[in-house]
């Protein structure tokens, strides 16, 4: 097989034998970028020279006698996560010169850890968007059929990796960001339960509802990047001071016995015909192997999560963004009579339509005599929400679904349609708003398209999530499959 | 729904965001559009239904006060486009 489609597993099993080194692996992982990401634009910035210097420490750490499963193994950020040295632009211009002096906590772990950072991928500016389309410098494409999204925001990361372009990657998740292209693109990603992983770096959009999560291709390389990011760090208040198991023990435990439960809500009549035929799929996989399932399980207020969600992620947005000023880093216009007039117009020209659109949402629903009837309300439905999926999970070990409504749509498609472009998370952005672990897990193709199965745990019960997502991908197969590129 | 123009102008001076002219109208239709779809709230009975901020709900986590090492100024204003003797400059912010 070629070096650039080897799993993290499989990677580290041949760089302990000593059959490859991580610089033959990372160049071969170079060598494809080179080789397909003209077509593919899955990154904005490349680190090939310090990866290949990465790589060679890393294969003398191994040599010196050290092991470890992300020891020399290729990786690509998304650019909203701080590494020193290394442009980090959000995918705004707002952001097109800077350099941060200190590296995300993710980043510190994935360095302690030995991994090789290739570069930093393409994103929806700030994180906002589910198409990679709102990037200030170029969309990507999805390796599986060019002409369409990858889905985003991470849609850079999630291309990397389905396109061999990394072993794998990492992305941020505020309403779906990881799953949604993960589906799109036929890889795995996954969002930890919120306070799993440190957002100390990440280049905050919606704080209460961020998280940093892997893309890989197979669940257990998603498990052992886990068991590097996950855990308390006293930089980031929200992270949560609980123990971090090793995620890759209980894999293998199968689904016998398993409480399994669909959501009604996520199963609408809808949904396109063949993603429902994927969902039923997996179902009666999970059937086959002993466990119970149960459908029609209700979370009667789904319907208005989509509006929970799109008012509270842009007011926390609002307030984040509020940083960018233009006079401590970043774009700056200087032209102005006034230091009002700069600011104005630094936000202005500095930040693309979709920001503006979401800053403009987050105020108004901030502002006086609407806090009331919008942000709070927003938040009490908040807690509705919880407590919905609180009852659910205390019958059911895991929820599945769909992760999209639809596989990828063309590039343009939706360009101008926020609305329409929002309600490609409706069945995602439930799981931050709860703070749960989810999981896209591929489930086959349909019309040559990707699409992914949700799985939805309790708190803190990523081993659940990722032990039905490994028994569902070892019926399926899927993960020796790659795109035509 | 439309916003009026000028509750447009109005949330973007808040905001601090200068718009053009063709910004103001399509967002009058569009922040409007999305606004309308946020009536599926008053569907959903919240009566002492206490608010979520964040899922965790930790409260008041208190750190250790004890100095640790910050940034060096230089490496902090060296991202700065514009500083005077060790500070960040701007223009005027009383006329």
């Amino acid at each position: 097989m070629d070096l650039h489609w080897l799993s993290i597993d499989e990677a580290s099993r041949r760089l302990d034998a000593r059959e490859i080194s991580s610089r033959e692996l990372t160049k071969a992982v170079l060598d494809r970028i080179e080789a397909v990401d003209g077509r593919v634009g899955a990154y904005l910035s490349l680190a090939a020279e310090s990866a290949l210097e990465s790589a060679d420490a890393a294969d003398k750490r191994r040599s010196d006698g050290e092991r470890g499963s992300l020891l020399g193994i290729p990786v690509a950020l998304k650019d909203v996560l701080s590494k020193r040295g290394l442009p980090t632009t959000c995918g705004s211009r707002m952001l097109e010169s800077y350099v941060p002096p200190y590296d995300a906590t993710v980043v510190e772990l994935l360095d302690r850890a030995g991994a090789v950072v290739l570069g930093k991928t393409n994103m929806d500016e700030f994180a906002m968007g589910s198409s990679t389309e709102n990037s200030a410098y170029h969309p990507t494409h999805n390796p599986w059929d060019l002409e369409r999204v990858p889905g985003g925001s991470s849609g850079g990361s999630a291309a990397a990796v389905a396109a061999g372009e990394a072993t794998f990657a990492l992305g941020s998740d505020t309403g779906g960001s990881i799953r949604q292209p993960a589906a799109l693109c036929g890889v795995v990603g996954m969002k930890p339960t919120y306070g799993r992983v440190s957002r100390f770096g990440l280049v905050a959009f919606a704080s209460s509802l961020d998280q940093i999560g892997p893309f890989t291709r197979t669940v257990r390389d998603t498990a052992t990047v886990l068991n590097a990011i996950c855990g308390h760090d006293k930089r980031d208040s929200t992270s949560a001071p609980v123990d971090v198991p090793d995620f890759t023990v209980g894999l293998d435990r199968g689904v016998q016995g398993l409480r399994i439960g669909v959501p009604r809500e996520y199963m609408p009549s809808s949904l396109d015909a063949g993603v429902r035929a994927k969902v039923e799929a997996a179902l009666s996989a999970f059937e086959s192997q002993g466990a119970i399932i149960e459908r029609d399980v209700p979370l009667p207020s789904t319907e208005a999560a989509l509006a929970v969600y799109y008012i509270i992620a842009p007011s926390e947005a609002s307030a984040n963004l509020a940083r960018y000023d233009g006079v401590k880093y970043g774009f700056s216009y200087t032209q102005g009579k006034t230091m009002w007039e700069n600011m104005e117009m630094t936000r202005g020209q500095g930040f693309g339509a979709e920001v503006k659109r979401r800053i403009m949402i987050g105020t108004y629903a901030l502002s006086s005599g609407y806090y009331d009837a919008y942000y709070l309300k927003a938040q009490k439905v908040r807690t509705v929400i919880r407590n919905e999926f609180d009852a659910a999970f205390e019958k059911y070990d895991v929820l599945v679904s769909p992760v999209t409504p639809t596989p990828a749509f063309k590039i343009g498609e939706k360009a101008n349609d926020p609305y329409a472009m929002y309600l490609n998370d409706v069945f995602t952005l439930p799981v931050n708003i709860a703070g749960l672990p989810g999981i896209s897990v591929p489930a086959g193709l349909v019309d040559g398209l990707p699409v992914g199965l949700q799985v939805i745990g309790k708190p803190f019960d990523e081993e659940a999530v990722l032990r039905v997502a490994s028994a569902f991908e070892a019926a399926s197969g899927w993960q020796d499959q790659h795109p035509p590129l | 729904m439309k916003l009026e123009r000028e509750a447009v102008t109005h949330i973007a001076r808040l905001a601090r965001v200068h718009l053009t002219d063709d910004e103001i109208d399509t967002y009058a239709g569009q922040l409007g559009d999305i606004i309308g779809h946020f009536d599926v709230l008053d569907g959903v009975n919240t009566d002492g239904i206490e608010p979520t901020t964040q899922a965790l709900m930790l409260r008041n986590v208190m750190a250790d006060d004890v100095a640790g090492p910050s940034l060096p100024r230089d490496v902090v204003l060296d991202l700065a486009p514009t500083t005077e003797d060790g500070y960040l400059r701007v223009r005027a912010v009383l006329e």
